[in-house]
């Protein structure tokens, strides 16, 4: 175990980083603000590996804990601490912000400074959503991270930015500020703690459990998002810059899920039994509904949004199986679809920095001039199918198996969608990549440059990584997945 | 004779009766000044209000003290709103010392005298200890408040807004008179101190002493500017010069706050039921019509005001959930969860108000949602400034605004209102949406004039410690909400 405080790097090493890209001010000092920008995120990076490497297997509780006074007026604390389910996000965290300071590194020319800041500052405060264990800090992240995607989305969207960035946002608020009155119900009934460890041993009626629990659903569902609330996703990633779209898909959607497995399951266990059955059949219909709802789509963007989706409610599915299979397999899930939906959004977000144009009509026949940029595209493509040996099999074939455990008909239902999946992600990919030139913007496009290559190439290295060898990946959560179904399988109320 | 005289104690009064002579003393010497820019009187007014802080400072024994015959009372509540008072004013007079120079009518030495004595007012009314005493300072405040006002006397809108705001206003006064006279023929006393007492040894006749509450209520909810007694503030925040409109934005919501914690918790504690009960409805009014009507505005002063309105409503939910079933434990953390709120909201107001002026120039006033258009093009700092100030407002974290947002709702959490908590986390969902307009005009807009801002530097270095105070005090909000706590906990 590592002396230094990992966490509060971790956090702060990118805040700071992006205040000093900040001051680098105007474009004219643009290629600056682009060094300083990836040097903060290498070195923020750096400072997660030891969270994985030195990371104790056989612990299911809280490591690296730091615990300090903030507002002793109410007894908030700044405490962090990581386990088994959260340590692999803050990594991926990091590892995703660079891929998108690269990403934005010859795309955007405007206001360089400011776009580069925007990402780093949020992904410190999505590393502090990560790894708070108290309440208010960690709902203070949770809100602050909207700003930088707020501006994000609207400085640097496309033509409906505005209307996508205000849905976004008070989407996400709404949510959020019922989460604030349940945790101020916490607060109140653990007298006045408002750790979330404490409020993970705290008795609580059923009743009242029920409350807090769709508190917490609504809050956590638009994150998410699950069906019907997910109509903010569609429109914030397709007005997104590519970068946005990234960190959206990649990270942003899994603090709703995360939120699931740190306050609802644990805090409310009786609840969650209670009322699997809403949160299952949103989680289906999400999966099979959207996923009919992808193969439609005539706008790339749109699809890759809403198979997203799919494949986040293949994720809720997968915690309200009570199994460790089940939600192991979600938590390598939401892992693998940080990897393949950044790299399907980079992939999109490639043809349209050259064509500037998402719809899927104006492409055909890029393979002919794109060869090496179509062979990675396939490598996502099949990944975001859930092909086996990639990542994308792994999360959703243990899911699947703990769904049979559960209940056979749920498991069918959840299967079925491996097959709408595979026929939207390859329809899309056989109409944008193959037949003839289509057009004669198709005709001018050139392959991918070196940077472009070396990004799909390490995700591409991640992606079949996690689907050859997932063992790095799920070793780490086994203990903390096993105690936190221990917890849940003992009733809270007294 | 004289046997029945006794010379009061001054020193508790010392702040104010420096202020009252240097006041004098700053108008006569403003005769003798000849200096277009009247720096002199500038100077002196600002060294009298740090003065004054200095002696409160000196003079502050912590304990509750009461002088001039109990008139008037010096406690820690006091000493620590005073000093937000200075602070405000001081930052006031430096924000409106470019506007007023621009513009010629309005850069007199009886600016400065007005402010001064609009200040002494309100420190009058939060050491008020007597009905009398409490009308005093409002009068003193709200009479140099209209001749502030009506001070741009080319303008039209000004004058109109200043007859409103001068009708309105003694309307409002002469509904607290009428309340407190009711009170007193039911008590017989107009000591606030003595009215508490009577009140709890009981035998008081309810129904003068209700009638005489309700009263008093509506002329409190006047002052405060909280529906359905409102319909001043957007006229009178638009209509005045923006100078003005911060002064009366800022400062004047300590002294409201003041006023109704001697009135209402000091006094009437016995019927906290019945105020509290008219209050949640006050509040829940305001926050509702406050944040709905600030969207339609196009002008950000009017918005400004609607969002003063929405802003003093949820300051209420903190004083309305001190006492539940007759139970006072909760009172200490609603009460100071709502001073919290004051302060915060004023830095937050002065703030913007600051943006506003910062923004404005020589015949142009900046006030319409449009000039802010673009501004992070032309200014990226100032931008940063004014959005943090928004987000602030909305109440998103780390700023203060949140945190301010936060200790009112968990008073209410506490109190067992869940309803109201909800109520006012809707509407302020609601209110979210048009700061974050501001955001985007900033921000997604392009720019409908280029031309960079010209405000002087030390304009800008304030406007910019205003702006990080803001952020600062939203990572570490500790210091001021245990401030707070800690002069009711002497003070009550």
């Amino acid at each position: 175990m590592s002396t230094y405080p990992l966490l509060s790097l971790a956090i702060w090493i990118p805040i700071v980083a992006g205040l000093v890209v900040l001051a680098t001010g105007s474009d004219r000092n643009a290629p600056l603000a682009r060094m300083l920008a990836l040097f903060g995120s290498i070195a923020a990076f750096l400072v997660t590996i030891p969270l994985w490497t030195g990371f104790d297997i056989a612990n299911g509780g809280m490591q690296f804990v730091e615990l300090r006074n903030w507002i002793p007026r109410f007894n908030i604390n700044y405490h962090l601490g990581v386990d088994g389910i959260s340590m692999l996000f803050v990594v991926l965290n990091a590892f995703i912000t660079i891929i998108v300071v690269a990403a934005g590194w010859e795309v955007i020319q405007e206001k360089v400074a400011q776009y580069n800041a925007a990402f780093l500052i949020m992904s410190g405060l999505m590393n502090g959503i990560f790894t708070s264990l108290d309440g208010i800090l960690f709902y203070v992240f949770f809100e602050a991270s909207l700003i930088p995607l707020y501006l994000i989305i609207g400085v640097w969207g496309g033509p409906n930015r505005v209307y996508a960035a205000f849905k976004f946002f008070l989407y996400t608020l709404f949510g959020s500020l019922l989460f604030l009155l349940a945790l101020m119900y916490l607060f109140i009934n653990s007298g006045g703690s408002f750790s979330i460890l404490e409020w993970h041993k705290l008795p609580i009626a059923l009743g009242a459990q029920i409350w807090l629990f769709l508190a917490f659903l609504i809050a956590f569902a638009v994150k998410v998002p699950m069906w019907p609330v997910h109509t903010w996703l569609p429109d914030a990633h397709v007005e997104a810059p590519t970068g946005g779209s990234i960190v959206l898909a990649a990270i942003a959607l899994k603090l709703g899920a995360y939120g699931f497995l740190r306050f609802s399951l644990p805090i409310a266990p009786d609840a969650s039994h209670e009322l699997s059955g809403l949160v299952v059949a949103l989680s289906l219909i999400a999966v099979v509904y959207i996923g009919f709802v992808a193969l439609v789509q005539a706008d790339m963007k749109k699809l890759v949004a809403y198979s997203s989706i799919a494949h986040m409610g293949f994720v809720t599915l997968g915690f309200f199986m009570f199994s460790a299979m089940g939600i192991e397999g979600a938590l390598v899930q939401m892992v693998s679809h940080g990897f393949v939906s950044g790299a399907m959004f980079f992939c999109i977000g490639v043809m349209y920095d050259r064509v500037h144009s998402r719809q899927i009509s104006d492409y055909g026949g890029v393979v002919n001039k794109m060869p090496k940029f179509a062979a990675l595209f396939m490598l996502f493509t099949m990944a975001n199918a859930g092909l086996p040996a990639t990542s994308g099999f792994v999360g959703e074939f243990m899911v699947i198996l703990g769904a049979v455990k559960f209940n056979f008909w749920v498991a069918f239902a959840a299967a079925s969608s491996m097959v709408i999946g595979a026929a939207y992600s390859l329809w899309m990919y056989k109409r944008v990549i193959f037949g003839d030139v289509a057009n004669h913007h198709v005709e001018e496009l050139s392959d991918i440059n070196k940077r472009e290559f070396a990004i799909l190439g390490v995700l591409a290295i991640a992606t079949l990584w996690m689907g050859l060898y997932p063992q790095p990946f799920t070793e780490v959560m086994h203990a903390s997945v096993n105690d936190l179904l221990r917890h849940v399988a003992i009733s809270k109320i007294q | 004779m004289f046997d029945n005289f006794v010379v009061p104690d001054l020193l508790p009064a010392a702040p104010e009766l420096f202020l009252a002579f240097m006041a004098l003393v700053i108008l006569m010497i403003d005769l003798t000044v000849k200096d277009r820019r009247r720096t002199l009187t500038f100077a002196l007014t600002q060294l009298t209000l740090v003065g004054c802080a200095v002696i409160q400072l000196g003079t502050s024994t912590g304990d509750v003290v009461y002088t001039f015959s109990n008139m008037f009372v010096d406690d820690l509540m006091a000493d620590l709103l005073k000093l937000f008072l200075y602070m405000t004013v001081i930052m006031v007079l430096f924000y409106s010392r470019a506007y007023i120079l621009d513009r010629e009518v309005m850069n007199k030495g009886e600016y400065y005298v007005l402010a001064l004595f609009a200040t002494l007012g309100m420190m009058v009314m939060i050491s008020a200890n007597n009905f009398v005493t409490i009308y005093l300072g409002l009068e003193l405040l709200s009479l140099s408040l209209y001749a502030m006002v009506a001070m741009n006397r080319e303008s039209v809108t000004s004058t109109e807004a200043a007859m409103k705001y001068f009708v309105l206003g003694a309307l409002a006064s002469g509904l607290l008179l009428y309340g407190m006279s009711m009170i007193y023929g039911a008590t017989g006393s107009l000591e606030i101190t003595g009215i508490a007492e009577r009140l709890y040894g009981g035998g008081v006749n309810k129904s003068v002493l209700t009638f005489g509450l309700v009263f008093l209520v509506a002329g409190l909810a006047f002052k405060l500017g909280v529906v359905p007694f409102h319909m001043w503030i957007p006229d009178v925040y638009h209509g005045a010069p923006t100078s003005v409109t911060l002064f009366i934005g800022s400062a004047p919501k300590l002294a409201a706050f003041a006023i109704v914690m001697r009135l209402l918790v000091n006094g009437l504690i016995t019927m906290a039921q019945d105020w509290q009960a008219m209050l949640v409805i006050l509040s829940v009014l305001s926050m509702a019509i406050g944040n709905l009507a600030a969207i339609a505005q196009t002008n950000l002063k009017r918005m400004l005001a609607y969002s003063a309105i929405s802003h003093m409503g949820f300051m209420l939910l903190g004083i309305t959930t001190g006492v539940v079933g007759g139970d006072a434990r909760f009172a200490l953390n609603a009460y100071s969860s709502a001073m919290f709120y004051v302060v915060a909201y004023v830095l937050m107001s002065a703030g913007t108000f600051g943006m506003i002026l910062l923004m404005a120039r020589a015949g142009f006033e900046a006030d319409n949602l449009d000039d802010f258009k673009g501004l992070n093009k032309r200014s990226p700092w100032f931008a940063g400034i004014m959005m943090m100030l928004m987000f602030s407002m909305a109440g998103v974290p780390f700023f203060i605004g949140f945190f301010a947002k936060f200790a009112v709702l968990q008073a209410v959490v506490a109190a067992g209102y869940m309803w109201l908590a909800i109520v006012a986390v809707l509407f302020s969902l609601i209110g979210a949406f048009y700061y974050l307009r501001v955001v985007k005009l900033m921000y997604f807009d392009a720019p409908l004039d280029e031309s960079p801002l010209t405000a002087a530097l030390d304009m800008r270095i304030l406007i910019s410690a205003n702006g990080l105070a803001v952020a600062l005090l939203g990572i570490f909000p500790q210091v001021i909400m245990s401030l707070c706590a800690y002069a009711l906990l002497r003070s009550l």
